[in-house]
């Protein structure tokens, strides 16, 4: 094709992003929510079985259940392993890059959504870990997740004589019983897969059309920045010192 | 505590023996209603500690908007004590439903027992109370129920809530509650309330809390919503009979096929069970003879807050209003799912479109580096 188009190919520079605790977060947070999905597919709404065998010989919907809990204890504190990574991880991981605290936060989410949902040009943002929409909603998968720990455990505790869920026994009585707890659990699941949908898209959409590595970045770490704007962005950055 | 002033009242055991009730009937009614109410056995002999010793408990008992029915479940408990100690004995200075009296001297008798026993008496509610214009939607003797129970309740020890009527407003306070019945708790809030919900309750349950009262001169432990604990800490799912089905994985489709007959579990044609706190299915009903899914048919949650608008009480999820007929957050989700996939390829058409020079770019920048490596 065209070849003379460019003058010179891009010089990479490698960057390391994503550290190993973020990296394995990600994949077991990721690994619990499918399996929760799944199960809780199954639980809402259990298949119909053909089977001639005793109740006393099956255990399919306990089994199920079980799983859907142990996922569900390594998806809280896998959760709650990742806001304390957000105090004290590198610079891609703190928590200011999901929770906006100033207006450039906002202006930068304008600047985002212009370039990769309206295709206008010229308001391309270079950013190297999350760029700012990636950010705000991962915060808002973060309430989300939130949302899930508390119903959950919420309807769970009654179930358990454990102290730890026994913390979540006042969460029915705020949203008026389990009918309700159950409803907004199952209603927030939604929000999962339509977010992982999305999610995966849009990292193959970055990687597609940025060629920076974004879909292995979790798997290593690392993304690739144009050796031009890592100047212009190391030079930014020594100006504001 | 009972006060003393009150030495004329009666003890239980002593009405109860006038009855021709033997020792051993009091004694056997004790260790069952101590066994309901979840004490230990050195409990026996604190209950009948209390009911040898304590003079009757003055009760009043309102009933506004309901039917009637935890009067009815009340009197068909399992133990004939139950019913004559609660209803005979309890000393039900006034209660619509039972009281010889009518007309002035019903009223006679209930100001009597209120400032007779001012401070003491538990008052027994049965029903909501209509707030919508000016309360004229249940009146008695020409006053508004809200009138009467500000002026019942003022010198009551305790409130006892009758039912889901009182306890949360019932069939009437469902949606769009034209009456805007109203639960005790949100009308009273300077007593000590407790809720026994059901439509209607558990008679065993009605009788232990209140020798639980009795007994103890306390409040029963209760939940966060305000229930015993010792009948509303269990889900009915925790101790139906049915939930080895459950469990299995085995579940009744429909009412007519062959897993109902087979008494499968009821989960999927709507059964409230795993979200209903009640001891239906350990004390069951009328004597203990059946409950709900014993008879086939799912909890539908009689004892939680505002079950009528829970949901249809023959599918798991409610129905989401605005989103067509029969539509669930399911079909919903479906429906939004369907629509993000279409975003998404739009989105990569225009993609291509849009940033396509870009990209271009980039492919031929790759293919470039690939043609050199293989030159060399």
């Amino acid at each position: 094709m065209n070849t003379t188009v460019i003058s010179k190919p891009h010089r990479l520079r490698r960057v390391f992003v994503w550290q190993l605790p973020v990296r394995v977060y990600h994949w077991l947070n990721a690994l619990c929510i499918l399996v929760l999905i799944a199960t809780g597919f199954y639980i809402g709404n259990p298949l119909a079985i053909l089977s001639g065998k005793e109740a006393s010989d099956l255990y399919i919907m306990g089994t199920v259940r079980f799983i859907h809990f142990v996922a569900a204890y390594i998806f809280f504190f896998n959760f709650a392993f990742r806001i304390y990574w957000g105090f004290v991880g590198n610079k891609y991981a703190g928590w200011k890059n999901f929770i906006p605290t100033n207006r450039q936060f906002f202006k930068d989410m304008w600047a985002v959504i212009k370039t990769d949902i309206f295709m206008t040009k010229g308001s391309e943002l270079h950013t190297i870990g999350h760029n700012r929409v990636a950010g705000f909603i991962y915060f808002l998968t973060f309430i989300a997740f939130g949302i899930q720990c508390l119903t959950g455990f919420g309807l769970y505790s009654a179930t358990s004589d454990w102290w730890f869920p026994n913390l979540f026994a006042w969460v029915p009585a705020v949203v008026g019983g389990d009918f309700m707890l159950r409803q907004i659990h199952h209603w927030t699941m939604w929000f999962f897969i339509l977010f992982t949908v999305v999610h995966v898209y849009l990292v193959f959409y970055h990687d597609y059309v940025e060629g920076r590595g974004e879909i292995s970045s979790m798997g290593g770490g690392w993304k690739f920045i144009e050796e031009e704007i890592f100047e212009t962005d190391k030079a930014k950055e020594e100006k504001k010192k | 505590m009972i006060i003393e002033t009150s030495t004329k009242r009666k003890t239980y055991y002593e009405e109860l023996s006038e009855k021709g009730y033997s020792r051993r009937d009091f004694m056997k009614f004790c260790t069952m209603i101590a066994a309901y109410m979840g004490l230990q056995s050195s409990g026996v002999a604190q209950v009948a500690e209390a009911l040898k010793t304590k003079p009757r408990l003055p009760v009043i008992w309102m009933h506004f908007q309901e039917c009637t029915c935890c009067s009815e479940s009340f009197i068909r408990s399992s133990h004939p004590i139950v019913a004559d100690i609660i209803l005979d004995k309890l000393s039900l200075d006034y209660t619509e439903t039972l009281m010889a009296a009518a007309g002035h001297q019903a009223e006679e008798a209930m100001h009597k027992t209120m400032k007779e026993h001012y401070g003491e008496y538990v008052l027994c509610v049965e029903g909501s109370v209509p707030l919508g214009a000016d309360g004229v939607y249940c009146m008695i003797g020409g006053k508004s129920s809200l009138d009467i129970l500000h002026e019942v309740a003022e010198g009551a020890k305790a409130i006892i809530c009758w039912g889901s009527c009182a306890s949360n407003g019932c069939v009437q306070a469902a949606k769009p509650n034209p009456t805007t019945a109203t639960p005790i708790h949100k009308i009273i809030k300077n007593k000590p309330i407790i809720k026994v919900p059901g439509c209607p309750p558990i008679g065993e349950v009605m009788a232990g809390t209140i020798v639980h009262i009795l007994t103890f001169g306390t409040l029963p432990a209760l939940d966060s919503i305000g229930r015993p604990k010792a009948f509303y800490s269990k889900r009915v799912h925790d101790s139906c009979y049915r939930r080895p089905y459950y469990d299995a994985g085995l579940y009744v489709e429909s009412f007519d096929d062959e897993n109902a007959k087979r008494g499968y579990c009821l989960y999927k044609v709507g059964c409230k069970g795993p979200s209903t706190y009640n001891a239906c299915g350990v004390m069951r009903w009328n004597n203990g003879v059946s409950f709900p899914i014993q008879s086939g048919h799912g909890c539908f949650g009689c004892s939680e807050e505002s079950f009528w608008d829970n949901g249809p009480l023959y599918q798991r999820l409610p129905n989401i209003a605005g989103f067509g007929i029969e539509a669930t957050a399911d079909t919903v989700g479906k429906v939004a799912l369907g629509v993000t996939a279409a975003g998404i390829a739009a989105h990569a058409v225009v993609t291509n479109l849009r940033k396509g020079k870009m990209i271009n770019n980039l492919i031929s920048e790759g293919k470039e580096s690939e043609q050199q490596l293989k030159e060399d």
